[in-house]
């Protein structure tokens, strides 16, 4: 039938059902002529798409991804085996060699909120238990750390700790916005979710028109949450002017940044918020198509987000004519499998489309060159959730919070050293002192030592910045970012040397590969960090080396991840937090 | 190009320049007469733009930007040689070779030197900085891959997939430091979908996949490309007319290429133009 080459290998029964359960029956036919397109980039928009959904079912159906079933899959969709191979390799969900059992796996977090909650010895106790644990990047669960996630073989994976009583330590607070909702709404029910204000967004942004909604949220001066802080409102005119069809609209809750689980909470307990802000997204750009991209170690997040885009489709308000108002839209989630790059945005429209996560230069933006190369406007979950306030409430109400430079509040993820880590909504410009004291304070024994903000990708401040006023121009002039909302606490009695040699790590690990800073950069950095580790000094020349490698990384890497790899190490040196004097 | 010839003014290290829209900063330097360090960018190759030796400062762009990739753009001003330019050229050359052996990367010898890269400082005491090392992969009489001299530039993958011969026997597999160019499983490539068209070969900037008679030749030190006539003729093969280069040493044929600027096969051939001329001499 076809020109691909296949090995001998054939996939059992075992693993064509579950490939058809996960995809449906589809089969791409090609006719000897096609190969060439089909075989080419051109075929993005064909079923190669379904090709992550596939792989997971491969991996779920066995325990690891057999060359038979990648076999399979690769001929059902047509994708060449090399290729899909190297897909299935990119992701640390997915195994491409045989692990001897067919056990689940538990995933442990050994990142720094974890690491200083003792992951290592909770790891040594599984194993001791016969458990097969793997070593995990941050998991979005560092409020609640040493934090695991059991990934199932032929069962769901699921998060052990989503089984305990949910803890919001600001349930009840009048001044909430974005929060108003967590712990007190159904996230299971849209009657639930309408009772508490649901909807009302959509109803009002049907009625003032796209323009209008557009308008709003320029001069709301919403910026993005997702690490780059772009205003919002010009990113959604320029897509909105786009004229080629389709258009999508994307949810990024990848959020695999270190330290990071805010978007978590809200797709948990509060998911027609965003199925209600994607809408409005797509009302007022014109977009006909959403997508949710959440990450692999999600499960509880994406069955709640499934079930309220089920309820939400039901009560009419997705699909073909969207609460009465002629407009189309609808949404389909789609799982990671672990890789922190796949945030990046470029990365994750690669991961979707079925190819590997490696980010693109840019320009073009994804406004014009987005989701299958069409225009594509993306956005942080927190981002889109800010939406419906400013729509239900005008931009000028909106704006009575915060800064003039920083409007509205920020969601914030306290962990470390702190009495109750967790989520807390505040308005920009809290002092980073206050924001400790929200969170009761430090505990442990010693005194606070530093704070990383905004996460692996951030940098570390010291007990002197408790001043420090938390927006984003303060953050900026101070030399920081308040990034993805990371606010980790370090105290005295922490050790420094193995927290950034972990940050340095995880770097490593998760540089996709493609540009040579990054690859590299990301691994010598480590290599110089374990030095450290090993000496307790860092001697002149090698502090040289890492200030020459962080300066190409920053400057000659492809995307964020690279020209942040060397941050939050730079900054801990600067501070003395490593390496002997300050 | 596109439909009308326009063109655009730039900057280059403060000569005023015209070039037509859509020329990349790359080309826009050569027509200056600046010389410009490349390593994953081909004439008849799509730009991945991933190597980063190209790197040069546009005024206003936080970071720098790939010359091989990047169009220039109306009042642009480019600076190839500014110390941020050098700093980053020099530390890919560094990073490149503290970790593959670049001895057969001819192209880049020049340019380590004069970015003055210092290829032996990541060795640690008592850590060697780690290094691809693996044994080479020996699966047939026409080829050899040894990766411990890949730069992971994607020329390979990309002549054997969309840019040339659409087999997509091989693709990048893995991440970060750990990425390689793979078949499946990394089967052998006798088992993959190869078709030995040797277009990989002949886009390779660094040796990593070679002939195997070049490779046999090399490790006898009996390697000599200065003393190879190159004999410009026609594939005889078939009707479509690719342009051969047969290389020859001693009298005997070593290896056969294509001229990348040639308008019937830009520098690819199947498996008969490249290896169909072992009837000539069997064994060598
Ligand atoms: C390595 C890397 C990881 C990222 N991860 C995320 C993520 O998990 N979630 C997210 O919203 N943005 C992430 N981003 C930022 C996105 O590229 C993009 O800027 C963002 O989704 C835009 O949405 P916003 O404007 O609403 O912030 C990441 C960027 C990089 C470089
Ligand atoms: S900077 Fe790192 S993660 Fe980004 S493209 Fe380059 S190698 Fe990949
Ligand atoms: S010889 Fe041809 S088919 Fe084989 S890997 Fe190289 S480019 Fe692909
Ligand atoms: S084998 Fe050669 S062409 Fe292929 S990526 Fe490596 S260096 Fe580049
Ligand atoms: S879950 Fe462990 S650091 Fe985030
Ligand atoms: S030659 Fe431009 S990035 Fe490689």
């Amino acid at each position: 039938m076809t020109d691909l080459h296949f090995t001998s290998d054939r996939a059992d029964s075992t693993e064509i059902e579950a490939v058809a359960a996960a995809i449906g029956n589809e089969t791409v036919v090609v006719v000897e002529t096609e190969r060439l397109i089909r075989g080419g980039k051109e075929r993005r928009n064909q079923s190669r798409h379904l090709l992550l959904p596939a792989l997971h079912a491969l991996q779920r159906a066995k325990g690891w991804i057999t060359p038979g079933g990648l076999n399979h899959v690769a001929d059902v969709l047509q994708v060449p085996p090399a290729e899909a191979y190297g897909v299935a390799t990119f992701y640390e969900m997915f195994r491409t060699v045989d692990p001897g059992h067919s056990e689940s796996v538990t995933h442990v977090c050994v990142d720094a909120a974890c690491q200083i909650a003792g992951s290592d010895m909770l790891s040594d106790e599984l194993t001791a238990a016969g458990s097969a644990v793997h070593r995990s990047p941050c998991l979005g669960q560092c409020e609640r750390g040493p934090a695991r996630f059991v990934q199932g073989v032929g069962t769901a994976d699921e998060v052990p700790a989503d089984a305990e009583l949910f803890v919001f330590h600001q349930q009840g607070d009048p001044s909430l916005r974005l929060l108003k909702r967590i712990g007190v709404v159904d996230p299971g029910s849209l009657d639930s979710y309408r009772a508490n204000g649901g909807y009302v967004a959509l109803d009002r942004a049907i009625e003032m028109g796209a323009a209008a909604v557009l308008d709003a949220v320029a001069d709301s001066g919403l910026s993005g949450r997702g690490g780059a802080a772009f205003p919002t409102g010009v990113k959604w005119r320029a897509m909105a002017a786009e004229e080629g069809r389709p258009k999508h609209v994307v949810a990024n809750c990848d959020e695999s940044e270190p330290g990071t689980f805010k978007d978590r909470v809200v797709m948990e307990n509060d998911p027609f918020s965003i199925v209600e802000s994607m809408t409005v997204a797509g009302f007022a750009t014109g977009a006909e198509n959403g997508w949710i991209y959440v990450r692999g170690e999600y499960p509880l997040a994406a069955a709640r987000l499934e079930v309220a885009i089920g309820q939400a489709r039901v009560a009419g308000l997705l699909g073909p004519d969207v609460a009465g108002s002629g407009h189309t839209f609808d949404i389909e989630i789609r799982r990671g499998a672990g890789a922190y790059i796949c945030g990046e945005e470029t990365a994750l429209f690669a991961s979707i489309e079925g190819f590997r996560g490696e980010p693109r230069s840019k320009p073009p933006f994804p406004t014009t060159h987005g989701l299958f190369g069409q225009p594509t406007a993306i956005n942080n979950p927190e981002t889109l959730l800010n939406v419906l306030d400013i729509v239900a409430l005008g931009a000028d109400e909106y704006r009575s919070r915060g800064t003039e430079q920083s409007p509205g509040t920020k969601l914030l993820c306290l962990s470390g050293r702190v009495a109750n880590p967790g989520i807390y909504e505040v308005e920009f410009g809290t002092s980073l002192g206050q924001v400790l004291e929200m969170a009761g304070g430090l505990t442990g024994s010693g005194e606070l030592r530093a704070v990383l903000l905004g996460g692996a990708a951030g940098s570390f401040v010291g007990a002197d910045s408790l001043g420090l006023p938390l927006t984003l121009e303060d953050t900026r002039s101070a030399g920081t970012t308040l990034g993805s909302g990371v606010v980790m606490a370090f105290t005295t009695d922490v050790d420094m040397t193995p927290v950034l040699i972990r940050i340095a790590e995880f770097f490593r690990n998760e540089s996709c590969g493609q540009c040579v800073p990054c690859r590299v950069g990301t691994l010598r950095q480590h290599e110089t960090l374990v030095q450290v580790g090993r000496t307790g000094s860092i001697t002149a020349d090698r502090r040289q080396l890492v200030d020459d490698m962080a300066r190409a990384m920053a400057d000659a890497s492809i995307c964020g991840l690279g020209h942040t790899a060397a941050s939050a190490v730079s900054s801990a040196l600067a501070l003395g937090l490593i390496g002997g004097a300050k | 190009m596109t439909s009308a010839q326009t063109t655009v003014s730039l900057s280059i290290d403060g000569n005023e320049m015209q070039v037509l829209e859509g020329t990349t900063i790359h080309k826009a330097c050569e027509s200056a007469g600046i010389n410009t360090p490349t390593l994953c960018w081909a004439e008849n190759l799509t730009p991945v733009n991933v190597c980063r030796v190209c790197v040069v400062e546009v005024e206003g762009s936080r970071t720098l930007v790939p010359s091989c990739a990047r169009p220039a753009e109306e009042g642009m001003v480019v600076y190839t040689d500014s110390e941020r330019v050098r700093h980053s050229r020099r530390m890919v050359l560094e990073f490149l070779g503290s970790g593959v052996d670049l001895d057969q990367a001819t192209p880049l010898h020049e340019w380590i030197v004069r970015y003055d890269a210092d290829i032996a400082r990541y060795d640690q005491p008592d850590l060697p900085a780690a290094i691809i090392d693996e044994p080479t992969k020996i699966q047939d009489d026409l080829y050899i891959r040894d990766y411990n001299r890949c730069v992971l530039c994607y020329k390979c993958v990309e002549a054997c997939g969309d840019d040339a011969q659409h087999t997509f026997a091989i693709a990048v597999a893995g991440r970060g430091f750990d990425a390689r160019i793979s078949t499946e499983y990394d089967v052998e490539l006798p088992q993959s979908a190869c078709v030995y068209c040797g277009n990989c070969i002949s886009v390779c900037p660094t040796g990593a996949i070679q002939f195997k008679t070049e490779f046999d030749l090399r490790r006898a030190g009996e390697w000599r490309p200065d003393q190879q006539e190159i004999t410009r003729t026609v594939c005889s093969y078939c009707g479509v007319g690719c342009n051969l280069e047969i290389h020859t040493q001693d009298g005997r044929i070593v290896k056969a290429t294509s001229p990348a600027d040639h308008s019937v096969a830009s520098g690819h051939l199947c498996v008969k133009g490249r290896f169909g001329w072992r009837y000539v001499q069997p064994s060598i």
